[in-house]
């Protein structure tokens, strides 16, 4: 299950190549959404397991309301997690409050389960600045530049381990996201200063229109640990306990001066973003396969059977998270605007001669 | 002649060169099936096939580190950055390495590369995907900077960059990407790069502008007339080389002068076009040289992207201040 540097030791030749590596993906719920610990024992509780549920269907219900107010022109572009909750859940759902997440656009979900309120999410997609502040959750600002934020999250951690903070910081990013130089340079970093950070890629089988086999060579991300000479492991990323299990303990040993590289392989069920048309690039038979697996049904399932949850409690959960959503909604309507007045002055701690010049020539000083 | 958006000029210039010169290859992230995320590319890879428009790796700085590769071992190849705000990846592999190399090499290694990125704001999109960054380009020596404003500006100049034997930065403004139509030469031509346009003839004053800021620019002209301001208007099309001549001209005609970009106003281009204008019309001057810029932030949060950037009202406003003179 774990990837690392004795998974190339044994019979392996002069050669190092694909063959050299059989790669697992670990999973908790089997075909039939019961339980199988072949690759983990599950330790999440009943209650977590529920909490966790309810944590991706909030996502869920939030995301379908985002989609219908950017077609309304409440918000501007708006990139869908629907397919991805399970990856996002299960791994932030891992954290304490004092982990420090790095988040990508996209990672709505996993930012919520770890404190950001809806309504800062509403206010980012509004062009309200307000929606940027979140370092007091452990959050850092929101990123859109692929792959950056795997260098903050090194240094996160690096800061952690100088201070002696007991504290892991987890990256988030893309599949697309491993290509980029960025990725690589953390990678490296982390495993030589031996830094408490988890990188957590969702490979959702798409960047925008290009495929996984044409983002990479390699048969697995996980895989790419190994050159850095950190571990990775390769997780079911529709199953959320197999997610959680796994964050669970790379955190772990990321704390113990592992850093470990997680793909959660899933899907992104929708288009990229509200600007973008998938059918343009990719088939609907892809599209319907993968929803067979969707996350959400499948964990439900699997509390049902279980007898955690029935459809009574769903119906309440629907109508509860809708509520929440449209409340935060509201909640962000109110928030302060951005201003220019106030851009000119976040730019720099003391403003300098010429941005006040600039207020001033607004006739604002 | 056909009736074109920015957008189909380009798209028929790459093709009409595609057609022509098998040495050309495209490449850039989604720009193969997707058609690029605005479908400047649109069909090219129906059209010519995946060896020759090729959707890459998500990797700004391999795409123009590779083009360089490309263009210094017998090809042409065109790369699209997909928003100018991601070429920071690719600042080495652009300004240390592609602009240097004939300089370093005296001329026996070139690089015939093209560049392709959308830049500007207007369109209310994310963080980043708005910023105007040809001031960075410009203080870049061995790069060509192109800024078309219009559809047949933009097939011709393309044209011109990809037979250009330096590396060329073709910007693209995507707010005018399919605002304005007009009629286009079907015809391969080109429009030659380092030659500004004078938009309109005036005596009063000469706005000197170029890319989203033309049209902007001319609503304000169209205002300014009506009070009796006769205005010229100068549209760069090229910031790098920048066509001195036609500037000293103008200004020297009319001694007044206001620079209107949407980048921000410090170090920008309008700082060099009135260092120039100071350094060779000083005694025509009637009145101090203004700037009409975005503010020196970096580009805002979407809900006040219009207010940021230069408005008809700040340009009008700044003619009168010029006029008062
Ligand atoms: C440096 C950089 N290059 C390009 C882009 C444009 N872009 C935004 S999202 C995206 C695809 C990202 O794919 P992936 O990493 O798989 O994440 P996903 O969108 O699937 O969550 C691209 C190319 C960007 N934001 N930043
Ligand atoms: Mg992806």
């Amino acid at each position: 299950m774990w990837l690392n540097q004795s998974c190339l030791e044994g019979e392996v030749e002069m050669w190092l190549n694909q063959s050299c590596l059989k790669i697992d993906t670990a999973s908790v719920l089997d075909e039939d959404c019961s339980l199988s610990e072949t690759f983990f024992k599950r330790t999440a509780t009943d209650e977590q397991c529920i909490e966790m549920y309810k944590h991706m269907v909030q996502g869920r219900i939030f995301d379908g309301i985002a989609l219908k107010f950017q077609r309304q022109g409440k918000i501007k572009t708006y990139p869908p997690i629907r397919g991805q909750e399970a990856a996002q859940v299960g791994s932030a759902y891992a954290l304490n409050s004092n982990d420090w997440i790095y988040p990508s656009y996209r990672d709505i979900a996993a930012s919520f389960v770890h404190g950001m309120p809806i309504d800062k999410f509403f206010c980012y997609t509004m062009g309200k600045m307000a929606g940027q502040h979140l370092t007091d959750l452990s959050i850092f600002p929101i990123q859109i530049v692929i792959g950056a934020q795997f260098l903050h999250a090194v240094g996160g951690a690096w800061a952690s381990k100088y201070k002696g903070e007991d504290s892991v910081s987890v990256a988030y990013m893309g599949d697309g996201g491993t290509s980029e130089g960025d990725f690589h340079e953390a990678l490296n970093f982390a495993g030589v200063y031996k830094l408490p950070v988890v990188f957590f890629i969702q490979n959702n089988q798409w960047a925008i229109s290009n495929p996984i086999h044409k983002q990479t060579a390699s048969q697995s991300i996980a895989q790419k640990a190994l050159a850095y000479g950190i571990t990775g492991i390769r997780v079911d990323g529709n199953d959320v306990l197999a997610v959680y299990e796994a964050t669970k303990l790379a955190i772990e040993k990321a704390k113990n001066g592992e850093p470990v590289l997680i793909e959660a392989v899933t899907f992104r069920q929708g288009p990229h973003t509200t600007a973008d048309d998938p059918t343009k690039y990719r088939d609907q038979a892809e599209v319907e396969e993968w929803l067979t697996n969707d996350p959400i049904e499948r964990m439900k399932k699997f509390i049902i059977t279980t007898g955690l949850w029935d459809e009574r409690q769903e119906e309440e959960l629907l109508n509860d998270c809708e509520e929440i959503v449209l409340k935060a909604y509201e909640k962000a309507l109110t928030i302060e605007k951005t201003t220019i007045p106030k851009v000119l002055r976040a730019t720099y701690e003391t403003m300098p001669q010429n941005l006040v010049r600039q207020l001033q020539q607004r006739g604002e000083v | 002649m056909m009736e074109m958006t920015i957008v189909q000029a380009i798209n028929t210039c790459l093709s009409q060169a595609m057609e022509n010169d098998e040495t050309i290859l495209c490449l850039g992230e989604d720009i193969g099936k997707n058609g690029g995320v605005f479908r400047v590319t649109d069909g090219l890879m129906e059209r010519f096939g995946e060896r020759r428009v090729v959707d890459t790796p998500i990797a700004e700085s391999a795409i123009i580190g590779a083009a360089v590769g490309l263009a210094t071992r017998g090809l042409k190849p065109i790369a699209e950055i997909q928003f100018l705000g991601f070429i920071y990846e690719a600042m080495d592999q652009m300004v240390g390495q592609a602009a240097r190399l004939r300089s370093r090499t005296e001329g026996t290694v070139t690089v015939p590369l093209v560049v392709r990125a959308p830049y500007g704001g207007g369109i209310h999109a994310p963080e980043l995907h708005s910023d105007s960054l040809e001031a960075l380009f410009l203080h870049s020596p061995g790069l060509k900077v192109v800024m078309p404003s219009t559809p047949s500006d933009a097939k011709g100049l393309l044209a011109a960059a990809i037979k250009d034997p330096d590396p060329v930065l073709f910007l693209e403004p995507l707010k005018l990407y399919r605002t304005i139509k007009e009629e286009v030469q079907e015809e391969y031509y080109e429009v030659p790069i380092g030659k500004a346009a004078i938009v309109q003839e005036g005596e009063h004053v000469t706005i000197v502008t170029y890319g989203p800021c033309v049209v902007t620019v001319k609503q304000a002209v169209a205002q300014l007339q009506e009070q009796g301001v006769s205005v010229e208007i100068i549209d760069l099309r090229t910031i790098a080389p920048i066509d001195y001549g036609t500037i000293i001209q103008s200004v020297d005609k009319t001694g007044r002068l206001v620079v209107v970009h949407e980048a921000a106003k410090t170090g920008g281009v309008g700082a060099e076009i009135a260092a120039v204008i100071a350094e060779n019309c000083m005694y025509a001057m009637h009145a101090p040289i203004l700037r009409v810029t975005g503010y020196d932030t970096p580009f805002p949060v979407s809900s006040i992207e219009a207010e940021w950037m230069p408005t008809v009202t700040r340009i009008v406003s700044a003619v009168q201040n010029v006029m008062k003179e």
